[in-house]
């Protein structure tokens, strides 16, 4: 028995962090075309090993294992329900399992995957997994990914891919797709720039794929060239405009700031959390010096984008915003919004608040957020929900002083914005609002897949806080009582686990 | 038939302050470790939120950080003849319950003990002779010195943030601090918080009378923090709702915003929550500590096997542990005999109202441990010849934050209800202060632990009985302090104060310290200790029992910084000594 016949899916835009996804297929263990052919035995084993180690780290820019690890699953082995506007699909199992990962693919046609998104039998992927930018990445990189992922422990788990609804389902529409959006193609260095930014570009046209979350998208999911990293939706979430504006951009942060944070998962500006805390988790902490710095020579380096136009928000809303600031998140960022430089990030400046589009903002009023914590900062900081205790018109008024206050500017938020988000960000009856920690948090493990959001949603408590939210999002009286984790587990032991 | 588990190196029962820092420095070691906590989960952003977190009627007045009693409890009564009954409600002291324990709810008073105090019999005795120690005060030296423990105080101030001012930095009397204080190897690691109207109000009466205020030593944070293990802490934003409150701005120092971020990365470290241990087996020599038995939340029994096992649980649970597990000989005040469960001990603690006219105070803004000290009176700072008690206290300003539901001080002869009754707080609640006193409470061989003969757990396990009342030594020591208190009040210039000083028999009711101690002391010998001076006990090597169940006595502080020092000297006599040579550190 096959596994499902198209192993890679994506969606049809731009969807959660990153994938690879691939599919099964080929002869196991043929060296591809462009690898080492001939090789005797104990060498491909030297090789294999140098390559596979190349190759995980290179899987790591790449972000491969957010993907393709289902929360709580094997690393790679797929099955982690990404969110689409066109549907919900699961990601493919990239282990090395002979039926139902990619042990029987042969390196060209794990490179024709990620060149051209299809698969090993020939099916077609979605652009979920980002063969779109992948496209960029040079064959011996492709080579050094795939004897990697060789090496990882072969997990037998074959997730229900083909999910999407009509006519999304049919394979072969990407075919126009692709005729339309996709510019296969390795990266070509550009001769009038340093080594270093053409790395850059390398890094975050290709592996790093970037843009498929900073860049907005078409109707059809595809990334608009004209707005290429100036900021894109990307499920309930803004990723922020990544040109040197000075306003909404990175043009306040110097190439240093850059770097720590893609390091860290924190400067002075701002904290990573949600989908970009685990790109920095699972994959820019990892980066050599030198890749980050190449990556911030780049993007210092790309046009900046238009400043952002628009009438001044009403009177009436900016003194409501500002009451309830000082009531509501002065104790953390102060009254003037400057904040706790490393501790609570300011608002006065900041970048992610003035974005066009306040999707990120309302986000993190509406269900708190939580700092993801690396090995370098470890604490996890956190914001408090705000769901159960401020109704639309509240969050639209101190959203929109925010984004107004101390010289920040960016367009007035209407209660409808706030109304929608909230719709799309109510809890299913009976799920647990705590997200599932456990003892090993560090590196590419799926135990830092949890939630953005931060359960002081529920007051603390299974429900308090819903009575108060009644009406409002976080409560609206959904569902019964969440009952409290009863077991708190942490490393191996699993042998009291009441569950 | 209980569930045997896989061994592990490390066994840490109950998971507060001390759990979280064994579990730490033991897994650092490179060791298995495994910590049962009786309690949930709990962390900052989930369960200590600013959006919720100071609710005064939910978190004080409905016990929710707090040990639930319906679970287990403890019988109380004054002495002997008369006949212990059960606790049905929280009063006078509030163990902590879920993970992080006491430590989320304290106030963030961060104290260190005298040097005399950790050697008070033969201090008192060298200084004022036998009449210093009547009949019946049954305390000792602790078998550790004050300036063994210093590197470990230091160690503990530096992972909280302690924000504070040195007295005295290696011998050398520092303005500003507390002068009375034993030598530290360096400065506190933050600046003193900032001071509202009371605090400040206070020092400047206390200089005028010629006595040397000091900024109380806080586990507040003055500004932001990277601890020494990486961890980040918030500035205070002095909201007033730290003591039986959590801190959701990672400005109070707990298990949760100093350890646990790190610790609960490590793959060698576990913790099982809402996992009551129940019993500590040991093998046929009955030398050695072998496993616990725990009930998990389905109420299954599991035993688990560990080379080390560290009490960690509140001071009245290790000793009922030990109690429960006949591990060491029950304590008799008949015949004086026996030690588990000697030498329980307590404090005691007054107050002084001062109504204002003409100052606007703001109460409510506050910390844990924001306000202004005078030490002149606390243990032996002063001379007690002819005085009639030994001991001390410190006395000052403490702003914790003045919560409504609580705080409704009225002038003398005020009505406690009715309208007269609201409209004196009305017109005094703005323009109020309290002076206090923190005051010691020397062992008595009438004050002990025992299991009660009567009363039952939920798993028919015998309740934990308490015997105590103050002595004569406290009540004098009290008072002597209020009066001193009483003209530093005066001098601050009120309409009015009103003193509250501590009569009559220990009442377990009102709320007073949770700074209960002692019942598993150590010492310098097995016959006087049930722990020797690394906290090992005697009797069992490869069990340790941390926390203030080894206090002899209880000094004129609060305890906490104590009994974290406590914690790293044990743990560094088991990384260095007991690990390459597991046996006694201490030959009997």
């Amino acid at each position: 028995m096959r596994p499902p016949p198209s192993s890679a899916i994506g969606a049809l835009a731009a969807v959660t962090t990153l994938g690879a996804a691939i599919a099964a297929g080929g002869v196991c263990g043929q060296p591809s075309s462009g690898g080492a052919g001939a090789t005797p035995a104990a060498q491909l084993s030297a090789a294999a090993t140098s390559a596979s180690e190349q190759g995980r780290y290179l899987a790591a820019l790449g972000d491969c294992v957010a993907c393709h690890t289902a929360k709580g699953g094997a690393p790679f082995a797929g099955g982690r329900p990404l969110q689409t506007p066109f549907g919900t699909i699961l990601s493919a199992n990239i282990t090395p399992d002979h039926d139902t990962g990619i042990g029987s693919w042969t390196a060209d046609q794990f490179y024709r995957a990620l060149h051209r998104g299809i698969d090993d039998e020939g099916h077609h992927l979605y652009p979920a997994f980002p063969y779109n930018y992948y496209t960029r990445v040079d064959r011996a990189d492709s080579d050094a990914i795939f004897a990697y992922l060789k090496t990882v422990p072969p997990v037998r788990n074959a997730p229900r891919r083909d999910q999407l609804p009509f006519p999304f389902n049919i394979r072969t529409v990407m075919i126009l797709w692709n005729w339309l959006f996709l510019r296969p193609g390795e990266y070509r260095p550009n001769p009038a720039k340093p080594s270093a930014w053409n790395r850059g570009a390398y890094l975050v046209e290709g592996l790093g794929h970037c843009g498929a979350c900073h860049t907005g998208t078409n109707l059809f999911g595809a990334p608009k060239t004209s707005a290429y990293l100036r900021g894109g939706k990307f499920g309930d979430w803004f990723a922020p405009d990544l040109t040197p504006n000075p306003r909404k951009g990175l043009g306040g942060w110097s190439r240093a700031d850059l770097i720590r944070f893609l390091k860290t998962g924190g400067n002075v500006h701002a904290a990573a959390s949600a989908e970009m805390g685990e790109v920095v988790d699972f994959s820019t902490s990892l980066a050599a010096p030198a890749d980050l710095e190449a990556i911030a020579a780049y993007l210092a380096d790309l046009p900046t984008s238009p400043p952002a136009t628009g009438s001044a928000p009403p009177a009436g809303q900016l003194q409501a915003g500002e009451a309830i600031y000082a009531d509501s998140c002065s104790a953390c960022h102060r009254a003037g919004g400057e904040g706790v430089p490393g501790v609570f990030p300011p608002l006065k400046g900041d970048a992610n608040l003035q974005q066009a589009n306040p999707l990120t903002t309302l986000h993190f009023i509406l269900t708190g957020v939580q700092s993801t914590p690396t090995a370098a900062r470890p604490t996890g900081l956190s914001m408090p929900a705000y769901a159960w205790k401020l109704d639309n018109q509240q969050v639209a008024a101190v959203a929109t002083y925010v984004r107004n206050a101390w010289g920040n500017r960016a367009p007035a938020v209407s209660d409808g914005q706030v109304a929608s988000l909230r719709r799309r960000l109510v809890r299913p009856a009976g799920q647990l609002a705590a997200p599932e920690r456990s003892g090993v948090l560090s590196g590419p493990t799926p135990t830092t897949l949890a939630p953005a959001y931060t359960d002081s949603r529920d007051n603390g408590t299974s429900d308090a806080g819903r009575a108060a939210g009644s009406g409002s999002a976080g409560g609206g009286g959904s569902g019964p009582s969440n009952g409290e984790a009863k077991s708190h587990e942490t490393g191996d032991s699993q042998a009291s686990g009441p569950g | 038939m209980p569930t045997r588990l896989a061994p592990v190196d490390v066994l840490v029962v109950g998971f507060g302050w001390t759990g979280a820092i064994v579990a730490q420095e033991l897994s650092d070691a490179g060791l298995k470790v495994l910590a049962l906590e009786r309690g949930a989960w709990r962390d900052t952003p989930t369960h200590f939120a600013p959006t919720f977190d100071q609710d005064e009627l939910r978190y004080y007045w409905r016990y929710e950080l707090f040990e639930r009693l319906a679970h287990e409890t403890l019988t109380f009564r004054n002495d002997a003849a008369q006949t212990a009954l059960p606790m049905r409600r929280l009063g006078s002291f509030l163990p902590g319950a879920n993970v992080g324990g006491a430590g989320v709810h304290w106030n963030g008073q961060i104290w260190r003990f005298l040097e005399s105090d950790f050697v008070a019999r033969s201090h008192n005795l060298s200084r004022y002779g036998k009449v210093a120690i009547p009949d019946g005060m049954t305390i000792q030296d602790w078998g550790v010195s004050y300036r063994e423990l210093e590197p470990h105080y230091d160690r503990f101030e530096y992972l909280c943030g302690a924000s504070g001012k040195a007295g005295n930095l290696n011998g050398q009397i520092q303005a500003g601090g507390n002068p009375f204080e034993g030598p530290r190897s360096r400065e506190y690691p933050n600046p003193p918080l900032q001071l509202t109207w009371p605090p400040t109000l206070f020092g400047e009466a206390a200089s005028r009378l010629g006595y040397k205020p000091f900024p109380h030593p806080a586990a507040n944070l003055s500004r932001a923090y990277v601890n020494p293990l990486g961890v980040q802490l918030g500035p205070c934003t002095y909201c007033g709702f730290c003591e039986k409150f959590g801190c959701g701005n990672y400005s109070k120092a707990s298990a949760q915003t100093t350890i646990l971020p790190v610790l609960m990365r490590k793959p060698n470290f576990t913790l099982k929550t809402e996992c009551e241990v129940t019993k500590i087996n040991r093998d046929s020599t009955g030398k050695r500590a072998v496993s616990v038995d725990y009930v998990d939340a389905s109420g299954q029994i599991f035993e688990q096997p560990a080379e080390l096992i560290v009490l960690c649980a509140y001071i009245l649970h290790n000793v009922r542990l030990l109690l429960l597990s006949g591990i060491g000989r029950p304590y008799d005040p008949d015949t004086g005999e026996g030690l588990v469960g000697k030498n329980y001990a307590y404090q005691i603690t007054s107050s002084i109202n001062l109504f204002f006219d003409d100052k606007i105070m703001n109460p409510f803004i506050g910390a844990g441990a924001h306000g202004m000290i005078c030490d002149e009176w606390n243990g032996d700072n002063f001379d007690h010849s002819r005085l009639g008690f030994i001991g001390g206290g410190y006395v000052g300003v403490v702003q914790t934050g003045a919560r409504p539901i609580e705080t409704h001080p009225t002038p003398e002869g005020t009505p406690s209800w009715g309208g007269t009754w609201k409209r004196a707080i009305a017109e005094n609640y703005l323009k109020t202060m309290s002076v206090v006193t923190h005051g010691s409470v020397m062992s008595h061989r009438g004050n002990y632990l025992d299991l009660d003969p009567t009363y039952r757990d939920v798993y028919g396990r015998p309740l934990l009985r308490m015997t105590f009342d103050f002595t004569d030594n406290e009540h004098r020591m009290s008072d002597y302090i209020t009066d001193r208190a009483s003209e530093i009040a005066r001098a601050m210039g009120p309409r009015e104060i009103k003193i509250n000083k501590r009569s009559g028999h220990y009442d377990i009711v009102p709320y007073q310290t949770t700074h209960n101690t002692g019942g598993a002391m150590m010492g310098a010998d097995p016959k006087s200790s049930v722990v020797n001076r690394y906290l090992q006990a005697w009797d069992v090597p490869n069990l340790f029992i941390m926390g203030a169940s080894a206090f002899p006595q209880n000094p004129g502080y609060n305890p906490t910084d104590t009994v974290a020092a406590l914690a790293y000297w044990s743990l560094e006599a088991i990384r260095s000594q007991y690990l390459k040579s597991p046996g006694p550190l201490v030959l009997a």
